[in-house]
């Protein structure tokens, strides 16, 4: 998979307040034998905000969790919570509580002692241990299951137990390692939905580890993608999606329709593009870089930025012509798979229900889009 | 599929009565009222209440017992911390230790015994109660390292790190969460090493001196005078024992926390 050569992102972007940030991750590097799992990664969250951490699986991510727990140390750099280095401190002085991928309830003690277990461990007398396991339960809907054992409990459940045990601490920051991957597809949506409005209702601070996109925009105020050990972008779902800074964060936020081609002359503000399939004809580009006129470029649409037409469209947007080699319905949707050249097949969008929808396999389509929606990377 | 089950059964009953057979016989004869004889006389218990005044075969009850049980502490402890300490090392480290570990388990226990007794003599020390003790201590401590670390190493690591992640230090880790995991496995190893001690002869052969004679060994000695059903009832009575030991830690380990 070819990724374009810019360098890992930097924490320039940072808009800081003044409070300071919750987490302060200072180029940290890990090493696992020869490989360098997490590469100069530096990033900060804010207090409150959900953080995702997304990523193919390989990309470190998980290392960087553990990194922040304390169950692994960074060879390089510096890691701080609420200003102060984490560099030595073992995981159990560390304001951070972990919710595990596999939930890691303990077998051998019921609901009650699971969540209590933290509270234990700090010595809270018995009544207040009683009185926030009983609001962290609340919390999480399972009232009434105190004295069930993890075993007899469902999927779902476990789930919200072992969130339960991490949040009745009142942790600095909870981290999420891969939270709802272990649900089934209907379960998993309803539980990003609650997992937010508890994150949101208990002002919690979150790092969450994932593969899985969607989940990362759905439940995020800001995402950072990684990917081979380095963080190449961080920001809020809507800019990591619609302004990604390279084509493998285009590609892994969604479907990235991608034309090969070069960059040619300005026609007024913006650039002439040449398609390097022979059959499409040039069109209009709009890119801030001054790149030289007869450098390779690849432009990439999001599917629903694509309007398609039967007939030539009358406006000045750039447009591509191509013939329906797939129409798939999905329900409220119906995506088509668009031949726009030999090796080029683009996915497009569209509501089920619209009268304009009778596209059909083989027919002929031009498909055009905002000037605006495209975007252009170099490689 | 019918015929091939029924076959199945033939040959499985006929294997289970070669192997159980003698035994069966053995605990039939311990009710038998005939004395030195192999004719059915009618149905007697006389010959367990013999069992009950014979001086010698209490004392070696006695014997028995608290060998067993001083040689199940040891080896438990030790066979315990074994198996908590090689987890922490090296994998190939650990397979280098679990490979001289097994060593006295498939060695003829009787260079076991012979060994032992050397080495007791070499060392000065008078062969008795200890010694037999320190022999059993032995041949226990691999049954209980590979008990315990079977089921330590099934244990999900994340549920110490979880434990320590909650704020546990490594001893409260230890005793919240690693230590009632391994409970079953803990009391399933001390019931097998309590009944191999029991049971065992030929390295308490070696190293037993005056004093120190256990079960088998007085069991051994009687049939030298002849088989009596008292030999018989004491033999039902130790097989009785053992069954149930190992059933016991045998549920115990099967039990899923």
């Amino acid at each position: 998979m070819a990724t374009s050569s810019t360098p890992p992102f930097t924490a320039s972007e940072q808009s800081l307040s003044s409070t300071p940030p919750t987490i302060d991750i200072r180029g940290i590097v890990r090493r696992h034998g020869a490989v360098t799992a997490v590469d100069r990664v530096s990033c900060q969250v804010r207090r409150g905000e959900f953080f995702s951490i997304l990523g193919p699986s390989g990309a470190g991510k998980t290392s960087v969790l553990r990194m922040l727990a304390g169950f692994e140390d960074p060879d390089e750099g510096d890691l701080l919570i609420d200003g102060q280095s984490m560099l030595g401190v073992p995981p159990n002085r560390r304001p951070v509580n972990l919710v595990f991928q596999s939930y890691a309830l303990f077998p051998h003690l019921t609901v009650f002692e699971n969540v209590a277990f933290g509270l234990k461990m700090r010595r809270v007398s018995a009544a207040l241990i009683a009185e926030q396991v009983r609001q962290a339960l609340t919390m999480v809907k399972l009232l009434g299951k105190e004295a069930r054992m993890p075993a007899q409990l469902s999927g779902g459940e476990q789930q919200r137990v072992a969130l339960a045990r991490a949040l009745v601490n009142k942790p600095a920051v909870v981290l999420l390692d891969e939270p709802l991957a272990a649900l089934d597809q209907q379960l998993r949506q309803a539980m990003q939905v609650e997992l937010k409005s508890i994150q949101e209702q208990a002002g919690l601070t979150c790092v969450c580890v994932t593969h899985h996109q969607e989940e990362a925009m759905m439940m995020s105020d800001r995402i950072a993608v990684m990917h081979q050990g380095r963080l190449w972008q961080v920001g809020s779902p809507r800019e990591v999606y619609e302004r990604p800074c390279n084509l493998f964060v285009s590609r892994f936020l969604g479907v990235s329709n991608e034309l090969a081609g070069t960059i040619g002359p300005s026609v007024g503000e913006d650039r002439l593009f040449q398609p390097t399939q022979a059959e499409q004809h040039p069109f209009t580009v709009r890119t801030v870089s001054t790149e030289q006129a007869g450098r390779s470029a690849t432009l990439s649409l999001r599917p629903e930025h694509i309007r398609m037409a039967q007939e030539r469209p009358s406006t000045s947007d750039p447009l591509l012509y191509g013939r329906i080699e797939k129409v798939l319905f999905t329900g409220s949707e119906t995506k088509y798979l668009v031949r726009v050249g030999r090796d080029r097949l683009w996915e497009t969008r569209m509501t089920s229900n619209t009268s304009l929808s009778s596209f059909a396999a083989g027919d002929p389509v031009f498909l055009h889009w905002s000037l605006a929606d495209a975007r252009l990377f170099f490689e | 599929m019918r015929r091939g089950s029924t076959g199945l059964t033939l040959v499985s009953g006929l294997a289970m009565l070669f192997l159980y057979g003698p035994i069966l016989v053995l605990v039939l004869y311990s009710f038998n009222a005939a004395h030195l004889s192999m004719a059915w006389r009618g149905t007697t218990l006389k010959w367990y209440a013999a069992l009950w005044h014979d001086e010698a075969l209490l004392a070696a009850t006695a014997n028995s017992l608290f060998i067993a049980a001083i040689s199940t502490i040891g080896a438990t402890v030790l066979g315990g911390l074994m198996a908590l300490g090689m987890e922490r090392m090296p994998l190939r480290r650990q397979q280098l230790i679990e490979g001289g570990l097994v060593l006295p388990l498939i060695i003829p226990e009787v260079m076991l015994g012979v060994a032992l007794m050397l080495l007791f003599v070499m060392l000065k020390m008078p062969l008795g109660l200890t010694t037999v003790i320190l022999g059993h201590i032995v041949f226990n401590i691999p049954l209980v390292t590979i008990m315990i670390r079977t089921r330590l190493r099934k244990l999900d690591p994340a549920l110490r790190e979880a434990a320590a992640d909650l704020g546990a230090d490594s001893w409260q880790v230890f005793r919240h969460v690693t230590l009632p995991l391994l409970r079953p496995a803990i009391w399933g190893a001390v019931l097998v090493a309590f009944t191999v001690s029991l049971d065992d002869f030929l390295v308490t052969f070696f190293t037993a001196g005056p004093g120190a004679t256990t079960l088998p060994l007085k069991v051994y000695s009687m049939i030298k005078s002849g088989v009596t059903p008292e030999i018989n009832a004491l033999s039902a009575l130790l097989l009785l024992i053992s069954m149930a030991c190992v059933a016991l830690s045998l549920h115990l380990q099967r039990r899923e926390v």
